[in-house]
């Protein structure tokens, strides 16, 4: 069980996607103007990432691997139909609100990254637990700007008024401008966390894979293009 | 006789140019504005720049507390970030908003980037465009200084925009003496320009940059504006909005301008284009503050491009042509 807990660990706080490992900027910065679309792209995301990861652990010892990345979007792509059906049928007002960036989860780099260096290696259960793990993560990671931008700018939280007729909404913080705003300022209170947790002595683990620029940790090591060229270098 | 002859090395003459020194000067330079935007819009303006260069002074000292470095609000640069700011806000905006600006003013487009020096873009203008785009409704109601009423009105360059003809409902010489509706320091060209003969006197700009930006600005309305070909309409557009404020202040501040002589034309130039291109064909009747962050943000570009050629240096075709 623990390795399960570890993952859901990895995934929100160690290597959380928004804020450590920098995935998925594109809707993270676009659809995070209120609280509630935050966490709807946050979690159509994680319905997504953790049927993904599933279906592609299964698969991995018959998918070869010239061609896994087609692979992976094929079925990326079929899990993201399905779900933008169920959200037009369902929830058709946030489904509007979210607009293209639903079908464009087919492209999101957190699922395709958790597919090319967690799920094709990995057992299925693990692997789910990964994708929750994840997609918690990143859904933690646009409520909190959301929620953030939604108070600033509207002055309300999931769309209930939380201030007086006194406030003024600060409107730059529902645009775009806004959303890098809160993203830099979140992003430096994550990295003072790290550094206090270092001086205290009990570290956050660094980053693993390509982003922090160090192949040693990154399972993908093997069939990584640019570690390729370096062996060939040397 | 050896106390005569002091062997040392260079620099042997030092100038008194400093950064609070040059920072004094450019607030000196500024007080005829100030002084007529008091006089102009009364207690509220004096109040709302007591409070953006307050606000500016104080988010400087507490930024240099909390990332321990030395404090910095003795070179003045703060003081002068939050007289500019006012200078560019209508006199009725909340006050807590123009405090905003200048915390926004220092803290994420100064101090965030390495402090003064290293700012990309005139944290003064970045803080009006965060406070044009946060607060539209306040920083665009504007109320004409005689007037005590406190109705607002449109800004001449808001009446000049509208439909042909209007250039009627505009008096130059008002926009001249600055008896018109408009930021706190924009609405007096003749109080801008003293202020600009003092720093031009001391040194502390030279016209090129300011000259380049008018003369640019000035052909631009004359060739592409509404009313084409009416010297009138460009004298109208010169005189409204920032324009002056901005070509003699704003765009000629050291840190985020060229320094190569060439660069600055072509800075100046920029600032000119974009201007008329926003006032002619843009949602807002103002560009000037966008205009200097869009030109400031290509200064690297520009001294990059304009590094003047070492003395006795042949450029590299050059020299193969002539082998």
């Amino acid at each position: 069980m623990n390795k399960y807990i570890e993952r859901l660990y990895n995934g929100i706080i160690k290597e959380n996607p928004t804020f450590v490992l920098m995935l998925g900027m594109c809707p993270t910065l676009a659809v995070t103007s209120s609280a509630i679309n935050g966490l709807g792209m946050g979690l159509s995301t994680t319905v997504v990432l953790v049927c993904s990861n599933l279906l592609i652990s299964l698969f991995r010892k018959i998918i070869p691997n010239g061609v896994r990345m087609p692979a992976y979007i094929v079925i990326v792509a079929s899990l993201v139909t399905v779900v933008q059906f169920l959200m037009q049928a369902y929830l058709p007002s946030l489904s509007k609100s979210l607009g293209v960036y639903i079908p464009l989860i087919v492209v999101n780099c957190i699922i395709l990254g958790r597919a090319e260096s967690y799920a094709s290696k990995n057992k299925p259960l693990e692997s789910i637990f990964d994708g929750i793990g994840m997609g918690l993560g990143f859904t933690v990671g646009l409520t909190l700007i959301g929620l953030i931008r939604e108070i600033l700018g509207a002055g309300t939280a999931f769309d209930i008024q939380i201030f007086g007729e006194w406030f003024t909404p600060i409107t730059i913080f529902i645009m775009a401008p806004g959303a890098f705003l809160v993203l830099a300022f979140l992003v430096a209170g994550m990295n003072i966390v790290r550094k206090k947790m270092e001086e205290k002595g009990t570290p956050l683990a660094a980053p693993a894979g390509c982003l922090a620029g160090n192949c040693a940790n990154c399972g993908q090591a093997a069939h990584c293009a640019s570690k390729a060229a370096e062996n060939k270098e040397e | 006789m050896s106390e005569q002859y002091h062997v040392s090395s260079s620099p042997q003459i030092r100038a008194k140019d400093s950064t609070s020194r040059i920072m004094l000067y450019v607030i000196i330079a500024l007080l005829p504005t100030t002084f007529f935007g008091i006089y102009n819009f009364g207690v509220r303006a004096l109040v709302l720049i007591l409070a953006t260069i307050a606000s500016c002074v104080a988010s400087e000292w507490i930024f240099d507390k909390i990332v321990h470095k030395d404090n910095t609000i003795g070179d003045l640069s703060a003081v002068v970030t939050g007289l500019l700011l006012a200078l560019n806000l209508p006199s009725t905006l909340p006050i807590w908003e123009a405090v905003l600006g200048g915390v926004f003013a220092i803290v994420i487009v100064k101090c965030l980037f390495g402090g003064l020096g290293q700012n990309f873009m005139n944290p003064a203008l970045g803080a009006r465009c965060f406070l044009l785009i946060a607060f539209a409704a306040d920083m665009t109601s504007f109320i004409k200084g005689t007037s005590y009423d406190g109705i607002s009105e449109a800004t001449p360059l808001a009446l000049i925009r509208g439909a042909d003809g209007a250039l009627t409902d505009v008096n130059v010489m008002d926009m001249l003496v600055g008896k018109t509706p408009g930021t706190i320091g924009e609405t007096s060209t003749i109080a801008i320009l003293i202020g600009a003969i003092i720093l031009i006197l001391l040194g502390v700009i030279n016209l090129r940059i300011p000259a380049s930006y008018i003369i640019t600005f000035a052909i631009f309305m004359f060739v592409f504006g509404p009313s084409r070909f009416d010297f009138n309409y460009v004298v109208a557009q010169m005189c409204g909005g920032g324009l002056m404020l901005g070509a003699f202040f704003m765009a000629t501040d050291y840190v985020t301008s060229p320094i190569t002589p060439r660069g600055q034309m072509i800075f100046g130039i920029c600032c000119g284009l974009l201007t008329g291109l926003f006032r002619c064909f843009g949602a807002n009747a103002e560009g000037v503050s966008f205009a200097i962050i869009l030109s400031n943000i290509l200064v690297p570009l520009i001294e990059k491009k304009t590094v003047p050629r070492a003395f006795g240096l042949v450029k590299e075709k050059k020299a193969k042509e002539e082998k």
